[in-house]
């Protein structure tokens, strides 16, 4: 084949499947964020240390209880949200009626006190979670190598992040929801339980970031670290993508994980930089996000 | 990405280390000597370095009792950041610390090696890899223990090359410590006849997923890939390598630098049959031994490596010299108790008997072990075989070599 930009064409296309298979995991985390802060107008900073949490479930689940992976993509995302019932109930509802810095401020510490929690208990680099059997293995593309575990991870992420959007765009729940996000305190005057369904609210897009966390076990080492390392480029996503914005996260989260992806191969350095820049050419040309309502 | 909520950090950390210092009467200050361990309690070397450092400190300074000296420890994380390091050497200098230990990574090695001798102090380099500490870079009031990254290159990668190895590409931590370890293992790829494809650098710190580099790496088709990083990154790239099937294609994994402690985390079904360069092992011979078992309850379930045992020993030694030319004479110059170290030979436990030359650089032999196989290992760290030897004399760049304007004066 021939060559794009002085790289290989199968080079290339590899480093695209690749940047979308990281975008899976853009996606996955900022529509939580998008639904939390949506619903909640909470600037989710725990959600980081939340997805940590998912892969540490994962591999507790295995490792005390003899539970293996599929159990535990059901399992952990369930007993991480029950987990962020709780520090909701406890903490963030509090804050609903102050400045969003408040809530910023309360979930940035709240993260450092359970990554603090997880280093002090497990030590910084990490611990072994093995590719369930059924998905090892890899298929040869021709151009590329490609582990079947990743191709999994997109598959799967597709199937979340679609759910949800169709959830919250096409049922009657996601419509009371949206109706709460415009006007709470009628949606309470028709009967439904706003303070309740905001609870779940949090609780759902906890289990996001748990579950994406239970699908990075396999591929990242499991450390407590592991969230803090993606979260703030899951912010600049959700900046870009427009704040709030369901499908507007879903598809900034795997456009950028390609941006990323490319920048790989022609600028490796300042792979860890690009997507900042580009969150700061959008906030100068439109401040309210690619998908966002001014 | 880390550095945004860690700049929110460091002024608070900064503040915290120096309200820990607590206040001595002037008769007391006077002959206690002060040691502070800054180096990573929190991000990608903790556990490589870390709390496990400062027992390993602590340790010596026990041992070390009862010889009419007060010695007093404290630490403080720097996160990785030169920043934070420096602003952190220069209160504790400012406010009466006498001796700096440990400070891995190498770009807060090399700037707290500035720091240290402006203020004329002492500072014993353990967890930094860069050979540039004894190079270009060399101070009279510093010391380089355990590793460098001349050291590591010379072990591993020449082995490597004897072993078939020839042709290399390297993913790199793009920060003095990765490019210094590129440069090094570069250089003894060539001389022993092998050739180098090419590098990639990436991000440090805030990479975790390494596949792009492995699929460019593997787009060369080279026999090895070199690992030119450390602690959580090479973790990773051991673990994306297995998932990518790069040694099921022929090519083989050289991680430059590798501990016992990353293997124990990397788990041996991944990590049998890499091979990694150490100066020091628990199970080498019977000081080993002892060492391990007199540090051991203080461990929280880990087992040191060469930069812990490298802080023990580095502590050890200094503290041999503070003794001999008495505190007040040590507090008052770091170059003076820097030049008493050189001038006495070292020996304990976990290294045996060694020297520091000329330009800070301490010697002894380095170690080239096989990490070994689930079926091999008979029990909780026992990890590693040995390959080969390599003797002090030769482990280390050649005095000649380094450039340190020490040795040309």
């Amino acid at each position: 084949m021939d060559d794009i930009f002085g790289i290989p064409a199968p080079l290339l296309f590899g480093q695209l499947l690749l940047g979308l298979i990281n975008g899976a995991f853009y996606a996955m985390l900022s529509l939580g964020l998008a639904v939390i802060f949506g619903l909640l107008n909470i600037v989710n900073l725990a959600h980081g240390a939340q997805f940590m949490m998912g892969a540490f479930a994962a591999w507790m689940l295995l490792a005390w209880g003899g539970i293996g992976y599929w159990w535990a993509l059901l399992l952990a995302p369930i007993i991480v949200a029950v987990t962020g019932v709780i520090l909701e109930k406890l903490f963030i509802s509090r804050l609903y009626k102050l400045d969003h810095l408040y809530g910023l401020l309360l979930t940035f510490g709240l993260a450092l006190i359970i990554e603090g929690i997880f280093r002090n208990e497990f030590g910084s680099s990490g611990l072994p979670y093995r590719i369930p059997p059924e998905l090892s293995g890899a298929w040869d593309l021709g151009f590329m190598f490609l582990p079947i575990y990743r191709g999994w991870v997109v598959i799967a992420a597709l199937v979340l992040c679609l759910a949800t959007w169709l959830i919250i765009e096409k049922t009657r729940l996601g419509a009371y929801l949206r109706a709460a996000t415009e006007n709470a305190a009628l949606v309470q005057a028709f009967g439904v339980n706003v303070p309740r369904m905001v609870t779940l609210t949090y609780g759902f897009g906890v289990a996001l970031a748990a579950a994406a966390g239970v699908l990075a076990a396999p591929i990242y080492s499991v450390n407590p670290q592991m969230g803090s390392n993606l979260i703030i480029v899951v912010f600049a996503v959700v900046v870009i993508g427009g704040m709030g914005s369901i499908l507007g996260s879903i598809l900034t989260g795997f456009t950028l994980g390609v941006v990323e992806g490319l920048t790989k191969v022609f600028w490796p350095e300042a792979s860890a930089t690009v997507i900042f820049v580009i969150m700061a050419i959008v906030l100068v040309a439109r401040p309210a996000g690619l998908f966002g309502r001014a | 990405m880390v550095m945004n909520r860690r700049a929110l950090l460091g002024t608070g950390a900064a503040a915290a280390a120096v309200t820990t210092l607590p206040r001595l009467s002037r008769a007391q200050a006077a002959n206690t000597y002060r040691i502070g361990v800054l180096t990573d309690m929190s991000g990608t070397y903790r556990d490589n370095t870390g709390p496990t450092s400062v027992i390993c400190v602590r340790q010596a300074v026990a041992e070390f009792a009862n010889r009419g000296i007060n010695i007093e420890v404290i630490e403080a994380d720097h996160q990785n950041r030169p920043d934070l390091g420096v602003s952190l050497a220069r209160q504790w200098y400012d406010q009466g610390i006498d001796m700096l230990l440990d400070v891995p990574t190498s770009s807060v090695g090399l700037a707290v090696q500035q720091v240290t001798r402006e203020k004329n102090k002492a500072v014993l380099q353990v967890g930094s890899a860069t050979a540039d500490l004894t190079g270009q870079a060399c101070s009279p009031n510093a010391v380089h223990w355990a590793y460098d990254t001349y050291m590591l290159a010379k072990s591993t990668g020449a082995a490597m090359v004897k072993a078939g190895g020839d042709s290399w590409y390297f993913i790199t931590a793009d920060y003095a410590f990765g490019h210094a370890l590129e440069r090094d293992t570069t250089a003894q790829v060539k001389a022993s006849g092998g050739k180098v494809l090419g590098a990639v650098r990436t991000p440090f710190p805030g990479t975790t997923d390494f596949s792009s580099f492995l699929v460019q790496a593997m787009a060369t088709r080279p026999k090895i890939i070199g690992l030119a990083n450390a602690g959580l990154d090479t973790i990773n790239c051991v673990k994306q390598a297995a998932e990518f099937g790069v040694t099921r294609r022929g090519t083989r994994l050289a991680c430059m630098l590798m501990f016992i402690t990353d293997v124990h985390s990397i788990g041996l079904e991944q990590g049998g049959g890499l091979v990694l360069t150490e100066s020091f092992y628990w199970d080498m011979n019977d000081r080993t031994r002892a060492f391990l078992n007199r540090v051991k309850p203080r461990l929280a379930n880990v087992y040191p490596n060469c930069i812990h045992a490298g802080n023990y020993s580095a502590t050890l030694h200094a503290l041999k010299a503070v003794a001999d030319m008495g505190v007040p004479a040590a507090k008052a110059s770091g170059a003076d108790l820097i030049s008493r170290m050189k001038a006495m030979p070292t020996d304990d436990d976990a290294f045996g008997p060694g020297s520091i030359r000329a330009d800070g650089r301490k010697i002894h032999p380095s170690f080239l072990f096989e990490v070994k196989t689930k079926a091999e290992s008979r029990g909780a760290w026992d990890y590693l075989k040995l390959l080969q030897t390599t003797s002090a004399e030769e482990a280390f760049r050649p005095l000649a070599e380094g450039n340190c304007p020490l040795v040309r004066s």
